[in-house]
């Protein structure tokens, strides 16, 4: 089944050629936005000298700390007037990184959702289930506005409240979901709980998404549940989820090329790599009025499956995202750097300079703890101070990374002194 | 005014073994002991004989510790010996925040530690309704 027949199954060199047009187009108004154009004239490149596609390597890489320093709005193309919606993530030092979108952006990222579902094999007539979160996220929207565009019933049900989640699954059945892993691995067993068997649901397809997973865990779940689990893959600097996804066969996301330039680099070197080497994801969105994007570097790290696939799309497939080149942290499908715990920690006097953030998965749900080492000169002997502290940590926790982490105050001396970042974290979760 | 050493500790195995450790390289005496418990924490409560010694011993062992002042009253051990003094607090408005308390070998009377917000005026109020408030000496020898 086909969204858009025409240009999912576009030969390779029309997509080519479409791609460099666009291309051309996304470079001219990236060229008008403060940050590209400052980028462009460092490096002594302008606009024309993108004449082939090969030639995109003449362009810098844009990396997140470049959508930092740009904030709110030093790579916005269009006239503010313009601009309908915006989506943020949570930055290192309360800093978001912002992405803006036109009336038309929606409707193409909307498209490009319902394309990748009728690829699984959606249709007008599933009711679709949008378990992620809305919001400022892209996770919620992002699907909503595509299931909607394909015609789908949607129940905007959000995360969490496992018992009202499986009552509308039951009352209105359901036929696809959209979730975490995790929190897929978490519903099945309160749905066993409620003495109801998975398997008599009516749920047929589940996009996951927000999260890596194991081979192994997507076939798991496929068991446990009784549906058919796609890879719907996506990042906010592209728009969102709906940049890849799995087509019917479930070998790899075909990357939507009409919109995107994918490339797999080399981290260390910046080097792009051929197909079917294992690399650092990159992307250049060539078809966004408010905010074009060239060569964002995800710090994904995936190959680009060379063989095509049999569905007829000719649209490259990348792998399941492997893994990071940095040192992000994914806790129950939102995205946590560890200098953003760092940066919360160290503005609180009472606390030591040793903390560890340690990563449970119970009940197939992700914990995050945070050891913090008290500060001696600033105890003052009193157990309801201690409290107090303890809820300042969570709450300014909170507010920045939208996680609700459980703290243990430590003696001073308790935790091994620092060793540099990665020792902080302790993952003991198994993915 | 008395003093008394407050200490933080996880509540773990071996949190009282590290401090009565530190306490005895200083050769310092240890008259009472008392935890308060908040789950993964709790404060350990010290009456020392020498608690500024002892302060310091804990602080430069990298223990986080704090000198607290409390007050402290000889009442008669028998029944109702807390009964006075405790209705006096109560009807003066002062809030015991933690207290414990103990008899003292071969006599009638016992102690009473207790922390309050103001301990000065605490001091008074007793003081003034007679009493028997204990000095830093009496209490850390007895």
């Amino acid at each position: 089944m086909f969204w858009n027949k025409d240009v999912e199954t576009l030969d390779r060199e029309s997509l080519n050629e479409l791609q460099l047009d666009r291309l051309q187009k996304a470079v001219k108004a990236a060229y008008n936005t403060p940050f590209y154009r400052k980028v462009f004239e460092a490096n002594g490149i302008s606009p024309n000298d993108i004449k082939s596609l090969a030639d995109i390597s003449k362009i810098p890489f844009t990396t997140k700390q470049d959508l930092r320093h740009s904030y709110p709005d030093g790579m916005v193309a269009v006239e503010k007037d313009n601009i309908v919606r915006m989506h943020a993530s949570s930055g290192t030092t309360g800093k978001s990184t912002v992405i803006f979108y036109t009336q038309k952006d929606i409707d193409a990222w909307a498209d490009l959702v319902a394309r990748g579902m009728v690829a699984t094999g959606a249709t007008k007539k599933d009711v679709f289930q949008n378990m992620m979160g809305y919001g400022l996220f892209t996770g919620g929207l992002g699907l909503h506005y595509g299931a909607e565009k394909l015609g789908c019933m949607v129940i905007p049900s959000s995360t969490g409240n496992s018992l009202k989640q499986i009552q509308l699954i039951e009352d209105f059945n359901s036929a696809i979901i959209h979730i975490t892993p995790s929190y897929a691995l978490h519903l099945v067993e309160v749905v066993k709980e409620q003495g109801i068997n998975p398997h008599d649901l009516n749920i047929q397809k589940a996009y996951l998404g927000a999260e890596p997973y194991s081979e192994a865990t997507r076939l798991k779940l496929e068991e446990l549940w009784g549906f058919k689990a796609f890879n719907f893959y996506g990042l906010s600097e592209m728009n969102g989820p709906g940049v890849a996804c799995e087509c019917e066969n479930q070998n790899g996301m075909h990357v939507w090329e009409d919109y995107y330039i994918v490339e797999i680099i080399n981290p260390e070197t910046g080097e792009p790599l051929p197909d079917g080497e294992e690399g650092e994801l990159v992307f250049t969105h060539i078809n966004r009025e408010a905010m074009p994007i060239l060569r964002y570097r995800t710090r994904d790290l995936t190959r680009i499956i060379p063989e095509k696939c049999i569905c007829g799309r000719t649209h490259r497939r990348i792998e399941r995202i492997k893994g990071r080149t940095d040192d992000m942290l994914i806790v129950g499908g939102v995205n946590v750097f560890p200098s953003q715990i760092e940066s919360v920690l160290m503005k609180i006097p009472e606390v030591g300079n040793n903390y560890q953030i340690v990563l449970e998965r119970k009940n197939n749900l992700d914990k995050l703890n945070i050891r913090v080492e008290l500060y001696s000169k600033m105890f003052h002997g009193d157990l309801n101070e201690l409290k107090i502290l303890n809820k300042k940590i969570v709450d300014e926790l909170r507010a920045l990374i939208v996680i609700n982490p459980k703290i243990e105050l430590l003696e001073p001396g308790s935790l091994p002194p620092s060793m540099g970042k990665a020792v902080r974290v302790v993952d003991n979760r198994k993915i | 005014m008395p003093h008394q050493v407050s200490v933080f500790a996880e509540n773990r195995p071996g949190k009282i073994s590290r401090i009565t450790k530190a306490l005895k390289k200083q050769d310092i005496d240890i008259r009472a002991i008392t935890i308060s418990d908040a789950g993964d924490y709790g404060i350990i409560k010290l009456l020392l004989d020498r608690p500024s010694d002892g302060i310091d011993c804990l602080l430069s062992d990298g223990i986080a510790a704090t000198l607290k002042d409390i007050v402290a009253i000889k009442i008669e051990d028998q029944p109702g010996g807390l009964l006075l003094i405790s209705e006096l607090l109560s009807e003066k408005g002062i809030n015991v925040e933690d207290a414990y308390g103990f008899a003292i070998k071969h006599s009638e009377m016992a102690v009473f530690v207790f922390q309050v917000e103001n301990v000065q005026r605490t001091e008074n109020i007793l003081r003034d309704s007679g009493f028997q408030l204990m000095e830093d000496k009496d209490l850390y020898l007895l």
